[in-house]
């Protein structure tokens, strides 16, 4: 594979990687490749920080007590940075992980809210992370709120979405005003791309910048280093992506 | 002397229908080989909790209709998606559901774990779960001003169910550094363990294995089945089966195909 080459996942990876930049502890959930791979890159890039955990991997599961540790250290502030997604996220940052239509007789009914309701609070920096660019997925109005976007002053809460990353382009979240910001698009993408498939209105500027690529560097340590670790967590990503044959079980 | 370990279809009969189970994650040691026993039983209107989440159990377990609610997080095949019969019987309104978060669910059973009735817990407020969940309560911080904060009631199983790695004939059961397990035996009345073998002598007299063991005074029964959570993992031990849940997805996307894995996997007691 050449530099020259950078698959859309790498450039998300970076986009990711610069976002949890000076975190000391990154909890990635389950089936989160992507978002692993960042992590594992910034600690590399770090020396051995930030801390990452992966609740699901016996490697690198970093907690003793049980599921909930994750939750306690999370509600002390131990935990800087974690991933969510929805079936549906809007343009104020709700998310929705429950159903689509009327709760009580659901149109379609998903897996249900995991942690969500609690670490999108806890957690300084959440960062949203949807595979599906459309208006299927980005929605004016959420049919569920599994955890708002925001909160009135006096709700307690250290934390929230910073960024929602797609395959088309990285919106900032704007905490003030519960909206979120084209930051930039990935290369490849268009602004009219965005508009046609974002069903929440958002803020941009006249131009929007385009999505840098990962530094050579970066995407060597990667290719070289992070992603034969990533085959024994996520095979099929790793294949995909890297042409890598599964490995033997860690 | 007491006889704690039974065999398999004994020490699932302490679970009785009409009561309330707990049940872990995957990565936590699932009892699927006591959960087809209990299928085949023919339990009828059990109260499942699932601390946090759940899979293939509790999709099983509603699919069967062995279940009369559940309480859970999510229930979920990864990223083969929500379990089907757990989204059939939520769309058709077939099941009582009481949708929870994962940290809701753990305060709950640490409520019962030290007996008290109800545990704080923040975040939450703003979620439509609380309008689903009329017995959470938002109150204000007793101890600060303007400070709204959501109490979740305790929750007391009748029984705690997971599988181990081992435990020994007295009953103490070795979990390791799965310690939702502790939680999940301190708080339900009565527990059951499925565990991959028996070991001689008494795990609480040596010390590093007492402190990740559970002790029998916890525990009701506890039988031996060997690959006790497949077709799931078992912590680093034995990784999922996913050729076969790749087919129970196929399978119980249709009422019909449900019913032929169970005829398959469940009622003709296939082995591992």
């Amino acid at each position: 594979m050449s530099e020259a080459v950078i698959k859309p996942e790498e450039i998300l990876i970076g986009v990711v990687l610069r976002l949890i930049e000076g975190a000391k502890h990154v909890a990635v959930g389950a089936n989160s490749p992507m978002p692993a791979a960042a992590a594992f890159l910034a600690q590399r890039l770090g020396g051995g920080r930030p801390h990452v955990s992966l609740q699901q991997s016996p490697k690198h599961n970093l907690f003793t007590d049980g599921g909930r540790e994750l939750f306690d250290a999370a509600g002390q502030g131990r935990i800087d940075v974690f991933f969510l997604s929805g079936a549906q996220i809007d343009g104020h940052g709700n998310i929705n992980l429950v159903a689509i239509g009327d709760y009580a007789k659901p149109k379609v009914r998903f897996p249900g809210s995991f942690g969500s309701a609690y670490l999108y609070f806890v957690v300084p920096r959440v960062i949203l992370f949807r595979t599906e660019h459309s208006r299927r997925t980005l929605v004016p109005k959420v049919d569920f709120v599994s955890a708002p976007g925001v909160s009135p002053p006096n709700v307690y809460r250290r934390g929230g979405p910073i960024a929602l990353v797609t395959p088309f382009c990285h919106f900032a979240f704007d905490k003030a005003r519960a909206r979120f910001r084209l930051e930039s698009v990935h290369p490849g993408h268009t602004v009219e791309e965005v508009l046609d498939n974002t069903g929440f209105d958002f803020e941009r500027p006249a131009a929007a910048p385009v999505t840098p690529l990962p530094s050579p560097e970066v995407l060597r340590l990667l290719r070289e280093t992070i992603a034969p670790e990533l085959a024994a967590l996520y095979p099929h990503f790793a294949e995909r992506v890297f042409g890598l044959r599964p490995a033997a079980a860690e | 002397m007491v006889e704690i370990v039974r065999p398999l279809d004994a020490a699932v009969a302490v679970i009785e229908d009409g009561m309330s189970v707990v049940v872990p994650p995957d990565y936590s040691g699932v009892a699927m080989e006591a959960t087809r026993a209990l299928i085949r039983r023919g339990a009828r209107n059990l109260h499942l909790l699932t601390l946090p989440a759940s899979s293939l159990q509790a999709d099983l377990l509603i699919g069967a209709g062995a279940l009369a609610s559940i309480e859970t997080s999510a229930v979920s095949l990864g990223e083969m998606g929500a379990g089907p019969r757990f989204a059939a019987a939520v769309t058709a309104g077939k099941i009582a559901l009481k949708d929870a978060t994962c940290p809701a669910l753990h305060a709950a059973l640490q409520a019962s774990e030290k007996g008290v009735p109800f545990l704080p817990l923040r975040g939450v407020i703003g979620s439509d779960l609380l309008k689903v969940r009329p017995d959470w309560k938002v109150i204000d911080n007793p101890f600060a001003e303007n400070d709204p904060i959501l109490l979740v009631p305790a929750i007391r199983p009748d029984v705690a169910l997971f599988h181990a790695p081992f435990a020994d004939r007295h009953g103490n059961v070795w979990i390791g550094r799965r310690r939702e397990l502790f939680t999940m035996a301190h708080a339900s009345k009565q527990t059951v363990a499925t565990v991959e073998e028996i070991r001689d002598g008494n795990l609480l007299e040596d010390e590093t294995l007492a402190g990740a063991t559970i002790p029998a005074f916890y525990v009701e029964a506890v039988a031996v089945a060997k690959h006790g959570t497949w077709p799931l993992k078992f912590g680093n031990r034995y990784a999922e089966d996913t050729v076969h849940l790749r087919e129970y997805m196929q399978l119980a996307a249709s009422e019909d195909g449900f019913r032929r894995y169970l005829d398959l996997y469940v009622y003709r007691r296939r082995a591992a």
